[in-house]
């Protein structure tokens, strides 16, 4: 289970993002993407998850091309952007039932309630998304990461921001059970939480050209 | 894959109900359209008669046009869409079910609708019959067509207008046979012809257009 990305580089407008990005991510590890405001964290996640085309490189999920093998990668994913993913018309459960139906997984309101509570949210389990706030938004979407079986490979844009302590405390340890479990994780974040996972990399984008081993 | 099919249709279904407004604007549009124009050509029931196919339906695709942004830019805004193109089913799937659901809001009502809205322009009840079919047939490839457009638009700035510019003259080959199976029926001339080719454009839009507008909406996603 290793995530490999090759001489990655993004152009955005015309300005050289990143260039010469190597990475890997094997089982049991986590990637901590680090930089400035507008230095490519999210376009980067974005290509290693498969949503956008790099400008030059490639991105390999167990060896194989994730364009290639999209459906077995899809299988292995979970990706969690700035935009939560939730429909606000429609109950906290709901959502996550339909999250879960279309990763081919059975759904229902129980296993929804049992992630909702994992975050503190049994309340809102029939609640539309559209009244909750940020933080409880990103809570629920979050909650998804709690459901079973839980794929291998966890992307996640900002997932820290918004959340409150306990809810931090409860990613956090969700994550860390997921590094155990011999799980990967990709990441972004400003604040000043490290993963005490097996191999912690860092990858600081602020630089023009970064490379990992 | 059958799952992933109803669980969007489904998903799709009770967000239509919970925007009931929108689902209704689309169909009062259709019609008002219908109902002015014989306010304002006058009760000529022969002159109605002859313009009640086109006018139909022109209405029935202005309409199903109308309703063609709420067809992934909610789900590209709020970040469901993403979700869908990452999930383990195919994302052709996914858009199969989307259209189905567009089609069962905001195309199968104008069908329904349709016999008794003809009933202004004083058409005779076979005329009706085939208009019912024929708009039966027609109004899914507007929409399956119309998905292609609201892909392709996608994030695009003015996108509505713009949609509307790549998909109306797509949109001519099911008018012509959907108004001429009308005329062709008052005409008493067969109306097979016109209804096969309403048939052959349906399989071909369901065999083709999931696949373009998913492939259009993994360029709008990058």
């Amino acid at each position: 289970m290793t995530l490999e990305a090759h001489d990655l580089a993004r152009i955005r407008g015309g300005r050289t993002l990143f260039s010469s990005i190597d990475l890997r991510v094997g089982a049991g590890e986590a990637l901590w993407l680090s930089g400035a405001n507008g230095s490519g964290k999210s376009s980067l996640l974005r290509i290693l998850c498969g949503l956008s085309r790099p400008a030059a490189g490639t991105v390999a999920w167990n060896g194989a091309d994730i364009r290639r093998a999209r459906e077995d990668f899809h299988a292995d994913l979970f990706y969690c952007g700035h935009a939560p993913g939730l429909k606000d018309d429609l109950p906290a459960w709901r959502n996550i039932d339909v999250s879960q139906r279309l990763s081919g997984h059975a759904g229902g309101i129980d296993q929804a309630a049992r992630a909702l509570a994992l975050f503190g949210l049994e309340h809102a389990l029939h609640l539309p998304c559209g009244i909750l706030s940020q933080g409880q938004r990103k809570r629920v979407a979050l909650a998804r990461l709690a459901l079973t079986p839980r794929p291998r490979l966890l992307i996640l844009d900002e997932p820290f921001s918004a959340l409150d302590k306990d809810s931090v405390a409860a990613l956090h340890a969700l994550l860390e059970q997921h590094l155990d479990a011999g799980g990967s994780v990709v990441y972004t974040t400003h604040q000043d939480l490290e993963l005490a996972a097996h191999r912690l990399h860092r990858l600081d984008l602020s630089e023009a050209s970064c490379s990992l081993p | 894959m059958l799952a992933a099919l109803r669980c969007i249709v489904e998903r799709d279904l009770l967000l239509a109900w919970r925007r009931r407004a929108d689902v209704l604007t689309t169909l009062f549009f259709f019609v008002i359209v219908i109902s002015l124009f014989p306010l304002g050509v006058g009760p000529d029931p022969a002159l109605l008669r002859t313009m009640a196919p086109g006018i139909l339906w022109v209405a029935a695709l202005l309409a199903s046009m109308l309703a063609l942004g709420r067809l992934f830019a909610p789900d590209h805004a709020d970040g469901t869409l993403e979700q869908m193109a990452l999930s383990t089913e195919p994302l052709t799937v996914i858009v199969a079910g989307k259209v189905l659901a567009h089609w069962l809001v905001s195309g199968m009502p104008l069908v329904l609708l349709s016999p008794v809205l003809a009933l202004q322009y004083d058409l005779p009840l076979p005329s009706v019959l085939v208009l019912f079919i024929s708009l039966l047939l027609g109004t899914p490839v507007l929409s399956l067509i119309g998905a292609i457009g609201a892909a392709l638009t996608l994030g695009v700035r003015g996108g509505g207008v713009l949609v509307g510019v790549l998909v109306l003259p797509l949109y001519v080959p099911v008018l012509i046979f959907g108004a001429g199976a009308v005329g062709a029926e008052a005409a008493g001339v067969g109306v097979a012809a016109h209804l096969l080719l309403l048939g052959g454009a349906l399989a071909a839009s369901i065999a083709l257009a999931p696949w373009a507008t998913a492939a259009a909406l993994r360029i709008a996603l990058e």
